[in-house]
């Protein structure tokens, strides 16, 4: 028997209607089998918390299939409504990168758990304020330690600016924050604290100033019914950050795809959309003050 | 009301059937009104408890987490939903969440209720409600109307397997099924005068179309004691009902008395003719004896006597008026049988001759025709003493320079004869006793030229009609069959 009589496949034996099926099978599993090889790219998966305005679902998908054009690999945004959950999805190597607060970035950066990626830069500068707000109908409230026995809202409990700023405040002041206020209630999200104020369900919260921007340029009617009482002190802007396990060259990919969003116009749209300046480096000092106040809350 | 009763129909069946329309629509209108009211209600009943047992359902486990966030976003979702969408059915006011101690968990308009604070607070309705749920108990919703309220609440407590977490409630308006009432209501209206747009000039025709002619009918037997009515046009209602049958049934009768009646005056005055013609009878016979003597001794005197030619003339001129007389005396006898010559247009000319001097003494206009030139066989006296008898009267009649028109011709073996003038008009009272004898309506004359005149007719088998011509022209016109003698 020749060689070429083994591995040569060869149609049984049949009628002719019998090979042309034959042959079609077989064209059909080498195709699926192409397939699979192409669907086993595993895509790139953005973790997103409520740092932005994350419900601007078309934005996000906007931006989603800008970023899988510019790296040729499927990118999948993974919403979640508050940051605990997107921290365990790092912490389980579930997300490649993830905009985060500042809160979560120090936590999982201490235990070496991400890297920073990029900074977003907002208003030509790296950095943001948490907002002390009342509803708009409150003339009087001038500071937070005049909203002693009032309803407060916190946005979560590893929000930096939702939730450590007021209660460090307060300690500064040498106030127990726990007997302060006579309601707290937390929102999930600093977009759903505005509008707690906004309704009057609460007397007073704090919120990322970036959120309140954004939402006071996209939704007035709901910032309209708040005010700022008062702006707390620069801290830097919740960063993208990547988790450790992802590859050199995928970070430097995407470092590259975020930081030249200002070299083409469709990327420049969406910044603008993001109300955002640019991406700029990573700058690990901008958080050194949050990374102070949470020792000082003993949560590092 | 008397007054309403005693309408004419031509109002009161349009006025009867549009009351009648209008009571049913308004009947009809109401009823459907009231049925959709008791709906609104029943929707209102259901609506919040469907609402109470799905909300709970998502309120109760964030209760337990004391998530106030979440029941403020739960209670909220209708009223953002109704807000976005205009057209949803039954507004709400407000939802509220209250805790076993009646203090406010969350409210869809928190600065309304704020807080923690206790509903007795909120309002008097509300501390009405609060004392309302203390005592209702129970698990399913509740609905509950303070007195003088401002809202309609539904309240349903917040339980599960017999844990009492608070009450969940509902606000309606007071005014909650206006809305949807008034546009009920406007379609009910829409409808309804459609309806009668339709229905009521409907009726008005139908009610006049049935009243008009019982009103024609009516007033034709109102007439029907002083003079003879119109017949009752079919056209006006051409049905063969009831009414149509009264119709015909009218005009028969209507038939039947004018022939009755038209009989009975005949009869009056066929006796009246016979009265006189016996009278007149009598005094022809008294004068028809010394007549006779004068017309032989006439006679005598033209075969004995030489008389001059004047004498002659004379005397032949005494024995034609003689012979006048003698004629009209015949006349006036029935039963006079002289015989007679054969008119000729002679007498034509004779009767134009005789006339002319009186016409002329009015200044009239005498218009003269004939179309007669030859002998007829008609007695020329009798005709004679027609055409002058018209011809008198004619001239008689007419005003000063007024009109008299005579015409004689040969028709279909018939003399016609007509005599027109000018002048005073006759009445048709003046007419129908025209032609009796010793007439008051005679101006100057003893009246029995045309009563005369009217018996002659007669016995020649001819008739004599007048009339007018025209506003102002009165017209005799007779017909006489050629070849009667008398």
């Amino acid at each position: 028997m020749k060689f070429s009589e083994y591995f040569i496949i060869r149609p049984p034996h049949a009628s002719p209607r019998f090979k042309t099926a034959f042959w079609l099978w077989f064209t059909l599993c080498l195709i699926s089998t192409n397939a699979k090889a192409l669907t086993d790219v595993q895509p790139i998966r953005i973790g997103i918390t409520p740092v932005i305005v994350h419900e601007q679902y078309e934005l996000l998908n906007q931006w989603r299939s800008y970023l899988q054009n510019k790296l040729g690999v499927p990118v999948e945004f993974v919403s979640r409504d508050n940051y605990l959950e997107t921290i365990n999805l790092l912490k389980q190597r579930k997300l490649d990168f993830a905009w985060i607060a500042d809160f979560p970035y120090v936590y999982l950066e201490h235990y070496h758990l991400v890297r920073l990626l990029v900074t977003p830069i907002y208003q030509g500068r790296p950095f943001y304020r948490a907002y002390l707000i009342v509803p708009s109908s409150d003339l009087l409230t001038r500071s937070l330690i005049e909203l002693n026995g009032k309803v407060f809202a916190y946005v979560e409990f590893d929000s930096f600016s939702g939730y450590l700023i007021p209660r460090y405040q307060l300690q500064q002041a040498g106030i127990d924050s726990s007997k302060f206020f006579r309601k707290t209630f937390f929102t999930l999200s600093h977009r759903k604290v505005i509008e707690a104020v906004a309704h009057g369900l609460a007397d007073g919260g704090m919120v990322d100033s970036f959120v309140w921007d954004a939402l006071s340029k996209i939704h007035k009617d709901i910032s309209d019914n708040t005010r700022i009482v008062a702006k707390s002190q620069e801290f830097g802007f919740p960063p993208i950050v990547a988790g450790s396990l992802v590859s050199r060259k995928k970070f430097s990919d995407m470092q590259r795809v975020l930081m030249e969003m200002t070299k083409d116009p469709e990327g420049i749209q969406l910044l603008k959309q993001l109300q955002l300046d640019k991406f700029g480096p990573p700058l690990p000092e901008l958080y050194l003050d949050v990374k102070r106040i949470m020792i000082d809350f003993e949560d590092l | 009301m008397k007054r309403i009763f005693d309408l004419s129909f031509c109002h009161k069946i349009p006025l009867w059937g549009s009351m009648l329309i209008l009571i049913t629509v308004l009947t009809v209108s109401t009823s459907l009104i009231k049925e959709a009211y008791d709906i609104l209600q029943d929707d209102l009943i259901i609506d919040a408890e469907k609402m109470s047992q799905s909300l709970i359902e998502h309120v109760f486990p964030a209760m337990l987490h004391d998530d106030t966030w979440r029941i403020f976003e739960i209670i909220r979702a209708p009223i953002d939903y109704q807000k976005k969408n205009s057209t949803s059915s039954l507004k709400l006011s407000t939802l509220l969440v209250i805790d076993n101690g009646l203090a406010v968990v969350a409210c869809a308009y928190p600065k309304s209720a704020p807080l923690l604070t206790d509903m007795r607070l909120i309002s008097e309705e509300y501390a009405r409600l609060a004392d309302f749920i203390t005592t209702a108990g129970g698990d399913s919703t509740r609905k509950f109307i303070p007195p003088h309220a401002k809202h309609i609440f539904f309240t349903t407590p917040i339980i599960k397997e017999n844990l009492h977490l608070g009450t969940l409630i509902i606000a309606y308006p007071e005014d909650v099924f206006w809305p949807r009432f008034t546009q009920i209501l406007r379609h009910g209206l829409l409808a309804g005068s459609l309806l009668l747009c339709f229905l009521l000039p409907l009726n008005w025709y139908w009610g006049r179309r049935m009243a008009i002619p019982l009103v024609q009918l009516t007033e034709r037997m109102g007439e029907m004691g002083k003079e003879w009515p119109e017949s009752l046009n079919y056209t006006a209602y051409g049905h063969n009902d009831e009414l149509g049958r009264l119709f015909e049934a009218y005009n028969q009768m209507l038939h039947e008395r004018k022939t009755s009646d038209a009989l009975a005056s005949q009869i009056v005055q066929s006796e009246r003719l016979a009265a006189v013609g016996q009278l007149a009878a009598g005094i022809a016979h008294e004068i028809n004896n010394p007549l006779s003597g004068m017309l032989t001794a006439i006679d005598t005197l033209k075969c004995h006597g030489d008389l001059s030619p004047k004498s002659l003339k004379t005397i032949m001129l005494i024995e034609r008026g003689l012979g006048h007389i003698k004629d009209t005396v015949g006349a006036l006898l029935v039963e006079a049988k002289l015989k007679n010559r054969h008119l000729t247009p002679q007498d034509i000319a004779d009767v134009l001759t005789l006339i002319t001097p009186m016409a002329d003494k009015k200044a009239l206009h005498l218009a003269w025709q004939t179309s007669l030139n030859s002998e007829i066989s008609l007695p020329s006296t009798f005709v004679r003493q027609i055409m002058i008898n018209l011809l008198l009267n004619a001239i008689q009649a007419a005003e000063q320079q007024g009109d008299v028109a005579f015409a004689i011709e040969i028709c279909e073996q018939r003399l016609k004869i007509t005599v027109e003038n000018s002048g005073k008009m006759l009445t048709n009272e003046q007419i129908s006793h025209l032609f009796e004898p010793f007439s008051p309506l005679s101006e100057g004359g003893h009246g029995l030229g045309l009563w005369v005149t009217y018996q002659i007719v007669h016995q020649l088998g001819g008739s004599i009609v007048a009339d007018r011509a025209s506003s102002d022209h009165m017209r005799f016109a007779l017909d006489l069959p050629l070849g009667i003698q008398s």
